[in-house]
């Protein structure tokens, strides 16, 4: 069992929770990610690790409620605990020789591109962190990112925080204004990493992105968490999860990843209610 | 005076078209009265052509004359000094490649059904026999076990028995390996797993799951700060083939692997089970392997009108003849002498917000005919020209065989592999690495749950006196 030793409510739907795992924390990187069970009959899902603590032995994760185990997951607490958790798997972000990278967050996908953002600053290298929100209840990790960026960024669809637009504007008018990077690591929703790769395609600046496809094992074993990458297959669990942006087959990676929208949407529900009856 | 029936007695069976209602076991199990009776056709030859043909080598005739004369934990106890895992064994074999394979009574009718007398032997034990295994004498030394397959268990049963401290490592949140995420409830039932593993508990092993080691911990690791005095790998051979064919990325296309771990291991079939399954209504399953026949079969029992597509013929497919029988009795269509060259996808060409865009359509195959035999002295499939036809189905399981999975050689400097992956061992289980043994899958790519024990097996004797040369050579 891994405990949950600390829990916070980052805006409505997004959550933070430090996990006791110590083995996982020993080892984790940024761009690594872990896989984890709420319970005998949950599902196995993988969440990017947010941040980790090797001396308290503990791995934060942040995660948006949009499905049945995201929903089991939220109404648990500190104290309670989950029953699976497995880690650190994948690849970590490379970051050897980066001086100047923009790191492109979008929604729920920034906090895990925090980690990535404070490692490279760490490492020296001059980061441009863009966050983009649908609007201002949803911003996450702002201090954090401030404080491990040389510039923040923030935008939001409705301009009811920072400036009205897409993260893709604001990169661009950045490169426009003569900011050259060695890299843009992109992490996010995947239209939003479709068409930041799109734009920095035009201008040729190597650009990374972190998938999160559908996965059971997480070792390379069920296949299902496959991609196109360069007209090849490859698994996004061993190979990945950041893969060459410019070129990730975006289109099949989107119409795979809603393959159980319609029973994901069904189990959501289910869990709703049983957690409606349980607080009547 | 034996029985010279020149057919066995036939195993009772749930009826198809109820089984495929259900993932309960499919074959009952012999009565003691019908047991008694099968051991009864053994003519306990002298040259025991069945022992040869096993690759754990059990003493055959000897576990079946205790049968016959009606003392079944005593047959128990004799395959127990071969075998440590009877209950799944007399389930899983290709009996017909092995033991019943080499029969004398096969040669004029059917061979003795060892495996279904093996299977009795052991459900007759796990049913009855109530004493506990007592707890061997500790001897102080440390063994680390990769995998919890058939070739993990075998070789920490065995260790555990000799007084060593084991602990078994585990990638996935339950133990039992291919046992349990691929072979299906209605061919092993889990609790028959989870009896052999309370089993090795009982013995002192000590397993723990969550630990991919390669990413959670290193073998060096184990070895240098844990204070593990050897390693077994029996990390078998998890990494699903693909054909390579356009279209198989579309949604709809699952590795053999994924689908029967969202069966299998999620329990995706029952209610209660968060993991989803895509169930189509149309099912090709591509290739004739055990694996193929269990995908299949659990497509089968989720609805679907099933096709198994296979690229040679009926003859030529290498799954067990029993499974292959019990396919066609369910109702699933053999497509033989087919290969697929496409996956069609679904499009539609006015909304591109189509759920449905991207999803298997239908899958374009050709013919084949067979030709000279080729290097596995099987008969090479060749296309016929002009057979192009599409099948129409709507979700397509790939089932073309796995490879060992890269991690543990990519993170363990100095390990020997072949060009495909499997570790490199000489004939006890040694790698090129002192302390470090492998067997099982993770050595000779995808074969079966007896090869991986008997592998399991040879390396625990190897560590044993590897373990005890040092400890001879420090005194």
């Amino acid at each position: 069992m891994y405990k949950i030793v600390k829990k916070k409510v980052l805006n409505p739907t997004v959550i933070l929770m430090d996990i006791e795992a110590p083995l996982v924390a020993k080892k984790a990187e940024p761009g690594q990610f872990i896989i984890l069970r709420t319970d005998e009959n949950g599902e196995r899902i993988p969440l990017t690790i947010a941040d980790f603590d090797r001396k308290k032995g503990t791995v934060t994760i942040i995660f948006q409620v949009v499905g049945a185990t995201t929903e089991k997951l939220a109404h648990l607490n500190k104290g309670d605990s989950l029953c699976d958790f497995v880690g650190p798997l994948g690849k970590a972000t490379h970051t050897d020789g980066l001086k100047k990278v923009a790191v492109v967050g979008g929604g729920v996908g920034c906090a895990i591109a925090y980690p990535v953002a404070k490692k490279l600053h760490n490492l020296g290298c001059e980061v441009h962190a863009i966050c983009g929100f649908r609007g201002k209840d949803l911003v996450i990790l702002e201090n954090e990112f401030k404080n491990a960026s040389a510039k923040y960024v923030l935008m939001t669809d409705d301009g009811s925080a920072g400036e009205k637009g897409l993260v893709t504007d604001a990169l661009k008018s950045l490169i426009d204004s003569g900011e050259k990077y060695d890299e843009v690591i992109t992490i996010g929703p995947l239209p939003m990493m479709k068409f930041v790769c799109l734009l920095t395609k035009e201008y040729g600046i190597k650009t990374v992105a972190s998938m999160n496809p559908i996965m059971i094992d997480g070792t390379g074993m069920c296949g299902g968490c496959r991609l196109t990458v360069g007209g090849k297959t490859v698994f996004a669990c061993v190979d990945g999860p950041e893969f060459d942006g410019h070129l990730i087959d975006f289109d099949e990676a989107m119409a795979r990843s809603n393959i159980y929208q319609a029973t994901e949407r069904k189990k959501h529900d289910e869990a709703c209610n049983l957690f409606k009856k349980e607080v009547k | 005076m034996p029985n010279m029936s020149l057919v066995k007695n036939e195993m009772p069976t749930q009826k198809p078209e109820e089984r495929i209602k259900n993932f309960n076991e499919v074959a009952l199990g012999y009565t003691e009265e019908q047991a008694i009776d099968e051991a009864k056709r053994c003519l306990k030859c002298k040259n025991k052509m069945c022992v040869a043909g096993c690759p754990v080598k059990i003493q055959i005739p000897d576990f079946i004359a205790k049968v016959a004369e009606g003392k079944f934990e005593e047959a128990y106890q004799i395959i127990l000094t071969q075998s440590s895992l009877p209950a799944v064994c007399g389930r899983v074999c290709p009996q017909e490649n092995q033991c019943e394979g080499r029969c004398v009574r096969g040669i004029k009718g059917e061979p003795v059904a060892i495996g279904r007398l093996e299977r009795f032997v052991a459900d007759y034990h796990n049913k009855n026999c109530t004493e506990k295994p007592k707890q061997p004498v500790k001897n102080g030394h440390r063994v680390a076990i990769i995998g919890s397959g058939p070739a993990g268990l075998s070789c920490a049963s065995d260790l555990a028995k000799r007084g060593y401290s084991v602990t078994i490592f585990e990638a996935l949140h339950t133990p039992g390996g291919v046992l349990v995420y691929g072979i299906p409830e209605f061919r092993l039932p889990k609790a028959i797993v989870q009896k052999e593993i309370d089993g090795l508990r009982a013995l002192g092993v000590e397993i723990k799951t969550n630990i991919v080691i390669g990413k959670t911990l290193s073998i060096d690791e184990l070895l240098h700060e844990y204070g593990y005095e050897a390693v077994f790998i029996g990390s078998g051979a998890g990494l699903p083939k693909f054909m390579g064919i356009p279209g198989e990325n579309l949604k709809g296309v699952f590795s053999a692997n994924e689908f029967l771990t969202r069966i299998n291991l999620m329990k995706a079939y029952k209610e209660e089970s968060d993991t989803p399954i895509l169930m189509g209504r149309r099912i090709a399953v591509v290739g004739g392997g055990n694996v193929a026949m269990d995908s299949a079969r659990c497509a089968r029992r989720l609805g679907a009108e099933v096709y198994v597509v296979y690229r040679r013929g009926m003859e030529e497919l290498p799954a067990r003849h029993e499974e292959v029988e019990h396919a066609i009795e369910e109702g699933i269509i053999f497509k033989t002498l087919t290969n697929p060259t496409e996956i069609v996808a679904y499009n539609n060409p006015d909304d591109k917000r189509d759920p449905r865009n991207m999803s298997v359509k239908g899958m374009k195959c050709v013919e084949m005919t067979l030709g000279e035999p080729d290097d596995s002295g099987r008969r090479r499939p060749v296309v016929k020209e002009g057979s192009e036809h599409v099948i129409d189905v709507d979700c397509v399981i790939m089932s073309l065989g796995t490879s060992p999975n890269p991690l543990i050689k990519s993170t363990t400097k100095g390990l020997d592999t072949e060009y495909w992956g499997g570790i490199i061992v000489d004939l006890n289980g040694l790698t090129s690495k002192e302390g470090i043994y492998a067997g099982g899958d993770a050595v000779t790519g995808s074969a079966t749950v007896i090869l991986a024990m008997g592998a399991g097996k040879t390396a625990a004797s190897a560590i044993d006196d590897y373990i005890q040369s040092k400890k001879k050579a420090f005194e």
